[in-house]
Order: structure tokens, then C-alpha cells, then sequence
């Protein structure tokens, strides 16, 4: 059904942790996993599964690691993936960092957690808050305290334990939405689209009912109700909180919150969005002397919001040297090994127009290798502004102890995705 | 303080100080031992001399070191199976522990010590554990049974577990049901017959409460269960639909993948009309769109699903295609999947806005992308017809980039496009044999020289080019050889003279000098073709190339539902059934997907883009047998249709295979049907036209004399005289110009045998150039076959020669076809052929249907044509008045046949003057009540006789005429002349 045995690779291909789960794939057939990998890599063509005779390998690259699955059925791949990823996001949590050294340095949680979030290739619970629970890194002795399973392992509500407790109940709302665009190099619009994000941090005692009232602009795609100004969700996303059968009955958000930061829904609205800073560029190229590079970004969002922190990103040829810039604001710098320009502007106000102006000197010999054409990329941030104009109208805390808890909203918009294509 | 020092002592005597350390009496040393002994066993060492003394360090109540010793347990016990047995007391013991961490602890632990011995004491507490009052050892327990089922299946059995399992899947809490669901799936997918899951509207409805309450993964679990669910109709896969689709929400792909294949499943049942059918493929796109956010390689598994999809309900994803953009900093596998469902969803509607991406594509860095970016241009020519113009010039502007791997690229895409439009972009050619120096990959060239093979008589310096390649013959590919083999033969069939050298030598490198079998073989076939019957061989080499489709690369449809019903594994991800490559699952039931409910519809959705899995025939087909004898003759073959046993196909192709080749042998004796047509009994002759001998005509200057005095009335129809006959003397008479035919329409006059207008028989598509129109007539006792043949082709034409295959009446060329050499390109000439009777004799269906092959330099052309019967009827056709009422009545009434003729203006003595001249003589008058009858007789060449009572009624243009002949069959084209000859 999925994993076989799961490894933990160096990048050398040394297995740092290991641990076989069916018995029915020999554990030494890791060994071809890096042969192969490097041969597709010569070839130009790595695929995230690979097959050496009847063993499969499926496989993910974390910082310095391979997470390696094998099995040697018609395994559910997609499964294999997502627990892949959670364990990269159980190992984080519990180590702050997952890279060789945390894996050596811990391999006696590793092993006791790898014991836990699988059982015969079956993902158990992987639910890093309820693991730390019962899984310490103290290696302390058997207390009494916790001789016992969290109830929450097995309880419905799997993601958040009873009696947790604070003096002041508050929750952090954040709502973030990335804009995704890539633009053509003639200038149009190929795709844009609107990644938002509702993130929660909980500081709330006992186990609350929490409810989520979004405002009315923002429908769901789904009821089909269309009334003339309104932005449709093209598709939502819930935390497993979220009682999904009475989303889909009656489109109300509730939910049992998990203490502490959680991603409580995401969803993807398909509008086209006018993107929010505009870049036209002009790149020439002569040969053998110089590139010369003009860059305008100009702000197409409300006058009263600011974007901080832009950045714009403009590609060079790999051999060019002696660059110079000039900026009508902020500053641009060279990054000789990404062979970027990058052009920061800490404030940018809406409907403002800044102009860039790069020069830079081409060798006599050329570089026969053939480069590609990397496209602009930008970065920013709109605070106290989204694009899709989504509105958290309402936060229902009900807790059967009666307290009054506070709900805080922040409201951003960011850079997602962001491309330009040049004629370069 | 971190574990890495663990691994840090390389000691010597390390086992030796281990084993003490884990025989000490103090705790903490002997965890430290057991860490160290652990960190040694993760790095490689093999410690499993230490077997007997970690065991010892079990018996503990630190649960942090019984974790560690259970894990060297579980990777040692099964080199030291004796040993292990001590571990059992343990083991059993801790499974009633009062803390059910450990109790799960050991349930779990012991399932996975692969050791049989072990194995048989874990009954007893595994029973114990299934039943467990606390729900996470109720869980550990019911994977626990899955394990146990891998080692010793028939144990599980015996001891019930399996019905124990199947219990929990009615238990109260959600983490159990799953486990339990999960570990039953694995054990019937290893037993596939056992029927274990046995779901059922109860059972299924368990799930699906279920489904809402358990974690992510148990959900997932559930959903691949209910998948392989069919429900009874359409109205329960409704209701699971329904219940299904809100996990379309779940942030885990996986979940989402699942719930797609369940949906995808399960909506083959639904009726199409229904409403939720509709609202159902809507709520399927935005889930799958978003599954493209997630991290690459899952994107990479949604994307390889999204192209089954695609294929599948094309529907769903038709508004999509921005979404498959591809991003500069996609992984390559991801860019490549997207590049694909690109070409999948690319219609005439969004066809522009593909090709300037694929444009843009093609000038990234990556070799493989741009490739793939290229081949898509192509694909899309051949998808979107109305594109392939855009395309091409597309490919024509990125082989101006003269970068090598493009140029090669879209050769090889260029190739295809030729193959799906014939004639159509020929004037590319030149552009492309300008990169022929810089193709350097097996593939192009490949390509390269097949069009210039498939093109070479419009390509001026084919023989050079190919000659060109010959040169390392050796050295190139399998593929290249072949496809030089086979486009040099092609070019011998279209260039005899120039290339014979060309020919022999590639043949004697295919077959002398190589080693490669599949070389000899093709090199041997177009050897022996090629010697024994040339003609055999152009239809062979030459033949219509099937058109390439879309299609092509489409996946089988069978397939394709199978691999629906595997959504999310790897079978999807591979695109091939899981029999493939999983090991043991051959006699495995594929998946199917239900039929839709009601109507009588088969699973195959009629919606889905027509899947016929046409598979791509090689550039070079041999056509099937049926096709052969079809492609070869290129005439119409239908058998007569006639009581008698069809002639044996065998000899048919025998028959027409011989047409040339001479040898119409006696097998043509058999094929005659003596009881339907009385034939002539003239031994037939075989008209051995291909040695040109001079075979006498079947007329003398002296029997046409007899002839022109005999019969007046047939002075106007001298036609073309033979050469023998001297200019014409006496006015009326010597109209025997062929054009005078022309003028001769006036009423009144004895009017010349009717001669149809010339038709065009072979078009000069077919032959290469030849045109070929004519038509037949009678002159003076003669039947003549009067042709204009027309060089359209580019070269001078020779060496002529005509032949007629079998047929009814025995016609057969009564001399060679005499065409003036050299017949130079443009030019016309008309020529006549005198044909006599006396040739073989087979039945055809039409009667007067004639196959006819015409050979010149260039290649044997093959056509058929219908000559009028009139063509037939003898000049002493008149019967005797008595003979004729005699003949009337003996001839048996079942004979007769009648027909009308509308819009005939004439009156009785016009219409019997005009049949005149055709041989068809009045033998009586009678009026009877205004009306005219004539009756009215003609003879065939072969003797037959036709009586024919004519009505004609003054005023009425519509004549009726009755047919009476011993031989019924001629009646209806007997009528035709009639027909013919009264309105010309």
C-alpha cells in the first residue's frame, strides 16, 4: 500500500537512519538508490521516482538529505510523498533544523518517532504537538505523567489535547495572500492567480468551539450564487479541524482550533488581478562589449497602501563585470553568483513610477554555453490590504468554562510567484 | 548534550567493552551500552554477537531503553531465531502491561520479528490486544494482523483474526476503523479472490461515517477502500459521491487524489444528464488545479493523474490550460509533465496562445525541455488541423536558429506531419536538406532520409543525398540503416534507371555485410520482392501510408480505465498497469470501472475524445493480405454475384498478380460459368502483351470492305481508320473521319453506332502522371478501344503496353498499344486499340465491367472501366421474322425483363434508325391503339441472342421495352444501351 522501509540519505548516499517497515524489500537495495540518481542526473532528466528492477524509489532532497521510500507494490504514491513531507515537518519541529547532524545527534528520538508515524507502511500519527506529548527528547524515565497515551492519539480530535490552559485567551489572525503572475515578454498577462492563506495562532484554554465568519464579497465558488461584485473561490483548503460536511451543508467555517500556529484554510482565487507592481524592462545586449538595462516598476495599487521590502530581480549574462547603476530610488546591487541585479526599494508607495538603470561590460570572448533566458522575478509585501478583498467578519470563541477571549486580524498581501519574462 | 557521541567509539575491543558495559548493574550505564550499540548497528556494524546480552537489558521499566532494545530486536532476531525465543516471555508479559504504550509497545514490535517461532506465541496476546479496552492498542493491534497475515497466513485464519479484524471496522473509534480498513485492503490485495473487504451498502456506510472523523491518513485508507467498491446503481454511487466530495477540501494532496479517484470511479454510473453529473465534473477542476501548488514532487504524481484525467474527461480540465504554464523554476520533471497535458488540452480555441508559449519554450537552456517543446509544435499540427499551417512555419523559423538539437527536433516532428498531411508542406523540403549535414542523432536522420525517400521524385538530387549516407553505412544506427535501406528501395521504384547501382549496393551492405538480422531480413524481402515481381514490390514499397493521428500517443482505452481505478499509486504515475511491475500480481483481476447504471451505454464514456487506440504504424507498412490483393490491383474485385462457389480469392490474386507477367493459365477454366453466359467456345488466348508480339489483328482490309458494303448505314462510322485503310472515296461514306462523328447528329440520317463521350479512366494521380481517358466503339465491325493519353508528369514517357484482365465477354487487345516515343511531358495523343474477342472469358460484375493494366518506363497502372454492350452487337444481329416469334415464345417468360425509358423525344422510326446504327435491327412494325411496337433483335459477339419488344407511344416520351434472352443477366445492360443510344 506505500512505504516498504524508509531511509535517511547523505548526499553521499550513506544511509544516516533507517528503518524497515514490511520486510519485503531487502534493505540493501538502497544502495543503488544514489547510481541511479546521479545517471539521471547526467542524463538531464531526475524524476522523483525511480525503479531499480522490481524495488522503487520514491524520494524527496531536504537540505543536505535524501528521504528515500521503497517498496516494491503499486503503492499509493501520493501518500508516500505527503508522509515524506511530514517528516520533514515532524523532524523540524522537533529539531529545530533537519540536516545530517540533527539526524546523529538525535538518532534515539528519530528511531522512537520513526516507530510511531508508521506502522507496516501505514502513516499513523504524525501530528508533531500530540507526538511531543509522549515522545521527549529528554529520554527521561518512565514518570507516571506519562505512562499514559494521550487520549487526543486516538480521540476524534486528534489534533489538539484537553487541559491546555492560559491567563489571557487571545487568537492571532493572519490573512495572507500571494500573488502569483507570470507575464509574457510582448507584456500580457499569461496567468495570475491569487494563493490566499488563513493562518491561526491559538492562545485559548480548554477546548473551544471556534466559528469564522468571512464577509459576504467572498463567496464560495461552489454555491453557484453569483452576485455581480463578487471574488469566487476557485477551490478551498481546510486544516482537518474543519468540519468539512458542514462546510459543505451550510458554508459555515467551524472548527476545534490546534493550540498554537496552524493554517487553518487556504484557497486559490482566479481573477485577473491587474499584477500589483508592474515592470517593464528594456535589456540590450551587444556582444562582446556591454549589456545595457532598463527597468521600470511602477505601483498599480491604491495610493494609501505601501508595498515594503520590494525587490526586483533582474537577470545578467554570467560573464558580465564592471556593473554600474543608477536609481531614481532605493538601490540596486550586483549578485555575481546568481547573476542577478537586485533592486531594493524599502517603501513603495501605490501609483508611484521608479526607473532603474543598469550598465554592465561583456568579456571579448564570448561564452559559448548556451544561457537560458531567466525571467524577472519580484518580491513585496502590501500590509493592511488584499488583493480579493476577503474580510474576517466575525470570530465565535465558545468555551463551556465561559471566558471572554480576544481575536486579533492582520491582513497581508505578498509576492507569491512572480515572473516577468524578458526579451533578453 | 547530543546522541552523536554515541557513534564516536572505534575501538578495538569495542564488542568485548559493549558486553560489559551491558552486563553492569548500574542503569545508566547500560542504556548508555544500548545506545552505543544501537548507534553501531545505524552505521553499518554488526553487532549481533551482543544478541543474548541485550536481550537481558529487556526486562526494564525505562521505556525510552525497551524502545532500543525492541529495535535491535526487530533487526537481529531474524539471524538469531533460537535466541529470540527468549525474548517472547517478555514480550508476553509486556503485552498485559497496565500501561497500553507499552502493551501497543510489544504487540507492535513482535508483528514485525519475521521468526516463525515467535510468531505462534504472539496468538494469544495479539487476541488479547484486538480486543483491548484502550483504542490506540486496538489500532497497533489491527496492523498487527496484516503482519501477522504476510508471515503465516494460513495461521491467521485458523485463529479467526480475520474475522475479529473485520469486526473493527464497526468500532466506535475512527483511528481503529481506519487501521482496521487498512490492514484488511493489504491482506485482500495479496489474496485477491478472498472477497475478505466483503463491502456492502452496511459496510460502506460505516466508511463513509468514518471518513469524516479519522486522521488524514485514515481517510486516505478509507477512500482507496471505497474504491474498489461498485456500487449496485447509480442512485447509491450518487449518495457516495456526494459524501465523497467534501474531501476534495483536504489540505493533503494525497487525501485529495484519493477522493478524485473515488469520484472518477464512481461518476461512470451516474446517468450524463443528471444534474449532479454536471455539478460534479465542475467541483473536480479547482482541486486538481490547486494540487499543482503543492511541493514538486507531488505536483509531478497530480500532474501524471491530471494527464490520465484529461484523457479520461477531457471536460473537466478544457478551461485550464494557463495553469500548465510552465514555470522557469519547475523542476525538469514537472516542466515536461506540464508540456505534455499542454498538447492534451490544445484546441483550436486556445491553439495561439499554446504556440507562443511552446515558442518561448524552445529557446530555454535545457536541452530535453526544448525537445520536448519542439516535438509538442508538432503534435499540435497533427492535433489541431487548422494549426499545422502556424506550426510548420514555426518549425521553419526554429530550424533557422541552426541550433542543433531544434533543427534535429523538428526534422523529426516534420516527418510526422508529413505522415498526417500528405502533399501538403512539401516545399519545406528544401530548408530541411540544408541541415542535412548537421543531424548527428540516429533519430533525425532517421527522419531525414525517410522523407527524402518518400519524396524522391520531387526531391532532383535524391539518389546524391541518400548516396551520401551510404558512404558509413556501417557506422550508423539500426534505425538509420533500415530507414536508408527502405528509402533507397523506394527511390529505385520511382527512379529505375538512375539508381540500379544505388539499389544493389545498399542491398548487398543490408544483407552481405551486416550482422543485424533485422536488416538482413528487410535487405532479403526487398531483394526477392524486387526480383521476382517489381510490380508486387512498387505496391508493397509505394504503398498509402496509413494517416497518423492525434491519437497515437493516447492511451489504450481498456488501459486507461484501469489505471483510473489506481489513481494516486504508482501504476498512475508509470502510466502502466500494475501487473507490470509489481511482482506476483499477474493473475490479479485488472481494474475496471463499472458500467453506467441504466442505460445500456459499455464503461466507455461516449464523451471522451474518440480513444480508439490507433497505434502508430511503422513509416513502411506491409498491408495485411486483405489489403494486398485490394492495394495491388487498385481495381474494384468485387466477386460476381453469381450462384455459383465465388472463385477462390487465391486465384483472383493469382490472376491479377499475372496480369502482366503473362500466364493466364488454365486456372481461368474453372472460374468459367457456361450455365449463366453461353461463351464463346473459342480456346482463349493469352495476350502475352508484355513480349509486344505482334498478335494479327482480328480484322482484314477485305473483311472490311465486305462489311462497308453490306451495311450501308455503317459508313458514318469509320472512326479512326487503321492505317491499312486508305483515304475514303465516296462522300457520305468516307465521313469516316473521326471528326465527322461529330457533326453526324442530324435526325433522319442512319446514324453511326453510338460511342459515349471519352471519361477520364486514370487520372494522373494515380499513375504517376499518365493520364488516361477514353471510351469504346464499333466501327465497322470492329470494337475499338479509343484512348487519349496525356504525360503530366516531368519526364519522357516509353516503352507502352496494355493488358486486359479476364472478363465476360473475352475482350482482349487485338494488338500491341502503339503510342508514338517518345511521349514528352505536356503532349497528348489519341490512340486506338482494336480488340478482338477471342481472349479468356470470366465472369464480372457489372457484366461489362474491364480491368485494364497499362504499363510504361515509369511503373503498371491499374484501372477498370464499363464499356457499353452495344459495343457487342454484331452486324448480322437481324433475325428472321419467324425465327424471331419462334425464339419469342420458346424463351421462357421468367426471362423477360422490362424496363422504362423517360424523356425520349422520338418518334418510332427515328428511334428504330438511331438503334440501327448500333446494331440493334427492327424486324417488325406494329400499331396497335396508337401505339408502336417494335420488335427488335441484336446478337453479342458470343453468339448470345436478345429479343426486345419496344413500345412507343406518340406523345409519351416514355418508352417501354421488354428483354427476352436465354442469358437474363445481359437485360439490364442491354437496357442501358437502349437507353444510351436513344438519347444521344
Amino acid at each position: 500500500m506505500s512505504a516498504s522501509a524508509v531511509f535517511v540519505l547523505d548526499l553521499k548516499g550513506k544511509v544516516l537512519i533507517c528503518r524497515n517497515y514490511k520486510g519485503d524489500v531487502d534493505m540493501v537495495e538502497i544502495d543503488h538508490f544514489l547510481p541511479l540518481l546521479m545517471q539521471q542526473e547526467e542524463e538531464g532528466l531526475i524524476c522523483p521516482v525511480m525503479s531499480h528492477g522490481n524495488v522503487h524509489f520514491l524520494w524527496i532532497k531536504h537540505n543536505n538529505l535524501y528521504l528515500v521510500a521503497t517498496t516494491n507494490k503499486n503503492s499509493n504514491a501520493s501518500l508516500v510523498y505527503s508522509f515524506l513531507y511530514k517528516l520533514v515537518e515532524v523532524f523540524t519541529e522537533y529539531f529545530k533544523e533537519l540536516e545530517e547532524e540533527s539526524i546523529q545527534d538525535n538518532f534515539v528520538v528519530v528511531y522512537e518517532l520513526l516507530d510511531e508515524l508508521m506502522d507496516f507502511g501505514f502513516p499513523q500519527t504524525t501530528d508533531s504537538k500530540i507526538l511531543q506529548e509522549y515522545i521527549t527528547q529528554e529520554g527521561a524515565k518512565l514518570e507516571v505523567a506519562k505512562s499514559k497515551v494521550p487520549t487526543t492519539v486516538t480521540n476524534a480530535v486528534s489534533w489538539r489535547s484537553e487541559g491546555i490552559k492560559y491567563k489571557k485567551n487571545e487568537v492571532f489572525i493572519d490573512v495572507i495572500e500571494s500573488i502569483n503572475v507570470l507575464v509574457n515578454a510582448n507584456g500580457s498577462v499569461m496567468s495570475s492567480d491569487i494563493v490566499g492563506s488563513i493562518k491561526l495562532k491559538t492562545m485559548l484554554s480548554g477546548m473551544p468551539e471556534l466559528r469564522l465568519g468571512l464577509n459576504d464579497r467572498v463567496l464560495f465558488a461552489l454555491t453557484g450564487r453569483d452576485k455581480g461584485k463578487t471574488v469566487a473561490m476557485e477551490d478551498v483548503k481546510f486544516h482537518q479541524c474543519v468540519r468539512l460536511s458542514r462546510f459543505e451543508s451550510d458554508r459555515t467555517i467551524s472548527f476545534i482550533p490546534p493550540d498554537g500556529e496552524s493554517e487553518l484554510m487556504s484557497y486559490r482565487i482566479n481573477t485577473h488581478v491587474k499584477p500589483l507592481i508592474w515592470i517593464e524592462s528594456v535589456i540590450e545586449k551587444f556582444s562582446h562589449s556591454r549589456v545595457e538595462i532598463m527597468v521600470k516598476a511602477k505601483g498599480q495599487f491604491k495610493k494609501q497602501s505601501v508595498a515594503n521590502n520590494v525587490e526586483v530581480r533582474v537577470p545578467v549574462p554570467s560573464d558580465a563585470d564592471s556593473p554600474k547603476f543608477k536609481t531614481s530610488t532605493g538601490h540596486a546591487k550586483y549578485v555575481p553568483e546568481k547573476n542577478l541585479v537586485v533592486w531594493t526599494i524599502k517603501s513603495f508607495p501605490g501609483g508611484k513610477e521608479y526607473l532603474m538603470r543598469a550598465h554592465f561590460g561583456l568579456p571579448s570572448v564570448e561564452n559559448d554555453e548556451m544561457e537560458g533566458k531567466p525571467p524577472i522575478t519580484v518580491n513585496f509585501e502590501i500590509p493592511y490590504f488584499t488583493v480579493s478583498g476577503i474580510q474576517v467578519r466575525y470570530m465565535k470563541i465558545i468555551e463551556k468554562s465561559g471566558y471572554q477571549a480576544l481575536p486579533w486580524v492582520r491582513y497581508i498581501t505578498q509576492s507569491g510567484d512572480y515572473q516577468l519574462r524578458t526579451n533578453a | 548534550m547530543t546522541d552523536s557521541k554515541y557513534f564516536t567509539t572505534t575501538k578495538k575491543g569495542e564488542i568485548f567493552e559493549l558486553k560489559a558495559e551491558l552486563n553492569s548493574d548500574k542503569k545508566e550505564k547500560k542504556k548508555e551500552a544500548v545506545k552505543k550499540v544501537i548507534a553501531s548497528m545505524t552505521v553499518g556494524k554488526d553487532v549481533s554477537a551482543l544478541f543474548p546480552d541485550v536481550v537481558n537489558c529487556m526486562q526494564t521499566d525505562n521505556l525510552e531503553l525497551k524502545k532500543l532494545v525492541y529495535l535491535y530486536l526487530m533487526n537481529y532476531a531474524k539471524s538469531q531465531p533460537d535466541m529470540a525465543i527468549m525474548a517472547v516471555n517478555t514480550f508476553v508479559k509486556d503485552c498485559e502491561d497496565p500501561n497500553p504504550l507499552i502493551r501497543a509497545l510489544a504487540v507492535r514490535t513482535m508483528g514485525c520479528i519475521r521468526v516463525d517461532k515467535i510468531t505462534e506465541y504472539l496468538c494469544e496476546p495479539l487476541r488479547k490486544c484486538l480486543k483491548d479496552e484502550d483504542p490506540y492498542v486496538r489500532k497497533t493491534a489491527a496492523v498487527c494482523v496484516a503482519k501477522l497475515h504476510d508471515i503465516n497466513a494460513q495461521l491467521v485464519e485458523d485463529q479467526g483474526f480475520l474475522d475479529t479484524l473485520k469486526d473493527l471496522i464497526s468500532d466506535s473509534n475512527p483511528m481503529v476503523v481506519a487501521n482496521a480498513v487498512a490492514a484488511l485492503s493489504e491482506i485482500a490485495e495479496s489474496h485477491p479472490n478472498s472477497n475478505l473487504l466483503d463491502l456492502n451498502p452496511q459496510s460502506i456506510n460505516k466508511l463513509l461515517t468514518a471518513l469524516n472523523e479519522c486522521t488524514e491518513w485514515g481517510q486516505i485508507f478509507i477512500l482507496d477502500c471505497l474504491a474498489n467498491y461498485t456500487p449496485r446503481d447509480d442512485r447509491e454511487s450518487q449518495s457516495i459521491c456526494e459524501r465523497v466530495t467534501p474531501r476534495l477540501s483536504h489540505a493533503n494532496s494525497a487525501v485529495v487524489l484519493s477522493a478524485v479517484k473515488v469520484l472518477m470511479k464512481f461518476m461512470e454510473m451516474l446517468p450524463k444528464d443528471l444534474d449532479y453529473y454536471g455539478t460534479l465534473l465542475k467541483k473536480l477542476a479547482p482541486p486538481l488545479v490547486t494540487l499543482l501548488s503543492a511541493e514538486p514532487e507531488l505536483q509531478y504524481v497530480a500532474l501524471r493523474n491530471i494527464n490520465l484525467i484529461v484523457q479520461k474527461r477531457p471536460e473537466i480540465l478544457k478551461h485550464e490550460m494557463k495553469v500548465f504554464f510552465v514555470k522557469y523554476n519547475d523542476p525538469i520533471y514537472v516542466k515536461l509533465e506540464k508540456l505534455d497535458i499542454m498538447i492534451r488540452l490544445a484546441s483550436q480555441a486556445n491553439i495561439a496562445q499554446v504556440l507562443a508559449e511552446l515558442k518561448e519554450y524552445a529557446t530555454e537552456v535545457d536541452v530535453d525541455f526544448v525537445r520536448k517543446a519542439v516535438r509538442a509544435i508538432g503534435r499540435c499540427a497533427i492535433k489541431v488541423e487548422q494549426s499545422a499551417e502556424r506550426c510548420v512555419s514555426t518549425l521553419l523559423d526554429l530550424i533557422q536558429t541552426k541550433v542543433n538539437y531544434v533543427v534535429q527536433e523538428a526534422i523529426v516532428v516534420i516527418k510526422d506531419i508529413f505522415r498526417k498531411y500528405p502533399n501538403k508542406y512539401e516545399s519545406v523540403i528544401a530548408t530541411l536538406c540544408e541541415n542535412l549535414d548537421s543531424l548527428d542523432e540516429p533519430e533525425a536522420r532517421a527522419a531525414m532520409i525517410w522523407i527524402v525517400g518518400e519524396y524522391a521524385e520531387r526531391i532532383d538530387n535524391a539518389d546524391e543525398l541518400l548516396e551520401s549516407f551510404l558512404e558509413g553505412f556501417h557506422d550508423e544506427s539500426t534505425q538509420v540503416q533500415l530507414q536508408l535501406l527502405t528509402a533507397i528501395v523506394k527511390l529505385f521504384l520511382k527512379k529505375p534507371t538512375e539508381t540500379q547501382e544505388l539499389v544493389q549496393q545498399v542491398l548487398s551492405l543490408a544483407t552481405q555485410d551486416s550482422d543485424n538480422p533485422d536488416l538482413r531480413d528487410r535487405g532479403y524481402i526487398y531483394w526477392r520482392l524486387l526480383s521476382t515481381d517489381p510490380v508486387a514490390a512498387k505496391e508493397v514499397v509505394l504503398a498509402e501510408k496509413p494517416l497518423i493521428s492525434e491519437e497515437t500517443d493516447l492511451i489504450e482505452p481498456t488501459l486507461l480505465e484501469e489505471l483510473i481505478c489506481h489513481i494516486g499509486t504508482l501504476a498512475s504515475v508509470y502510466h502502466k498497469p500494475p501487473s507490470a511491475f509489481v511482482e506476483g500480481s499477474r493473475g490479479v483481476q485488472h481494474k475496471r470501472l463499472p458500467a453506467r447504471a441504466g442505460s445500456g451505454e459499455s464503461a466507455e464514456s461516449p464523451d471522451t475524445v474518440s480513444t480508439g487506440g490507433v497505434s502508430e504504424a511503422p513509416p513502411a507498412v506491409i498491408p495485411s493480405q486483405g489489403d494486398l490483393l485490394g492495394d495491388l490491383l487498385n481495381l474494384d474485385l468485387t466477386p460476381p454475384t453469381t450462384t455459383g462457389p465465388p472463385p477462390p480469392t487465391s486465384s483472383m490474386q493469382m490472376g491479377a498478380m499475372d496480369l502482366l507477367g503473362g500466364g493466364l493459365d488454365s486456372l481461368m477454366g474453372d472460374d468459367s460459368e457456361p450455365s449463366h453466359i453461353p461463351l464463346r467456345t473459342d480456346t482463349p488466348q493469352s495476350p502475352q502483351l508484355h513480349h509486344h508480339s505482334p498478335s494479327p489483328p482480328d480484322y482484314s482490309p477485305t473483311e472490311l470492305g465486305g462489311d462497308i458494303g453490306g451495311s450501308p448505314a455503317m459508313g458514318a462510322s469509320f472512326g479512326a481508320p487503321p492505317a491499312v485503310m486508305p483515304g475514303s472515296f465516296n462522300a457520305p461514306v468516307s465521313g469516316g473521319l473521326s471528326d465527322l462523328f461529330d457533326l453526324g447528329g442530324g435526325v433522319g440520317m442512319p446514324m453511326g453506332a453510338y460511342v459515349p463521350p471519352k471519361t477520364v479512366w486514370l487520372p494522373a494521380m494515380k499513375a504517376k502522371g499518365l493520364e488516361i481517358s477514353g471510351t469504346f466503339a464499333r466501327r465497322s465491325g470492329v470494337v475499338q478501344m479509343e484512348m487519349t493519353l496525356t504525360n503530366k508528369a516531368m519526364s519522357v514517357m516509353g516503352d507502352f503496353a496494355i493488358q486486359f484482365n479476364r472478363n465476360s465477354f473475352g475482350l482482349a487487345p487485338a494488338g500491341p498499344l502503339q503510342v508514338l516515343t517518345p511521349f514528352t511531358p505536356n503532349q497528348s495523343i489519341e490512340v486506338t486499340l482494336p480488340l478482338n474477342t477471342v481472349g479468356p472469358v470470366m465472369k464480372m460484375e457489372p457484366l461489362n465491367n474491364l480491368q485494364v493494366a497499362v504499363k510504361n518506363n515509369i511503373d503498371v497502372f491499374y484501372f477498370s472501366c464499363q464499356y457499353p454492350i452495344s459495343m457487342l452487337f454484331v452486324e448480322d444481329g437481324k433475325m428472321e421474322r419467324q425465327v424471331f416469334l419462334a425464339t419469342w415464345k420458346d424463351i421462357p417468360n421468367d426471362n423477360e425483363s422490362q424496363f422504362q425509358i423517360k424523356d425520349c423525344h422520338l418518334n418510332s422510326d427515328a428511334a428504330s434508325n438511331k438503334l440501327q446504327g448500333s446494331n440493334i435491327f427492327t424486324i417488325a412494325k406494329r400499331t396497335v391503339d396508337g401505339q408502336d411496337m417494335l420488335y427488335q433483335s441484336m446478337k453479342l459477339t458470343n453468339g448470345i441472342w436478345i429479343l426486345a419488344e419496344l413500345k412507343v407511344q406518340a406523345g409519351n416520351p416514355n418508352y417501354t421495352i421488354s428483354l427476352k434472352c436465354r442469358a437474363p443477366e445481359v437485360a439490364q445492360s442491354v437496357f442501358q444501351s437502349y437507353e444510351a443510344v436513344l438519347k444521344n
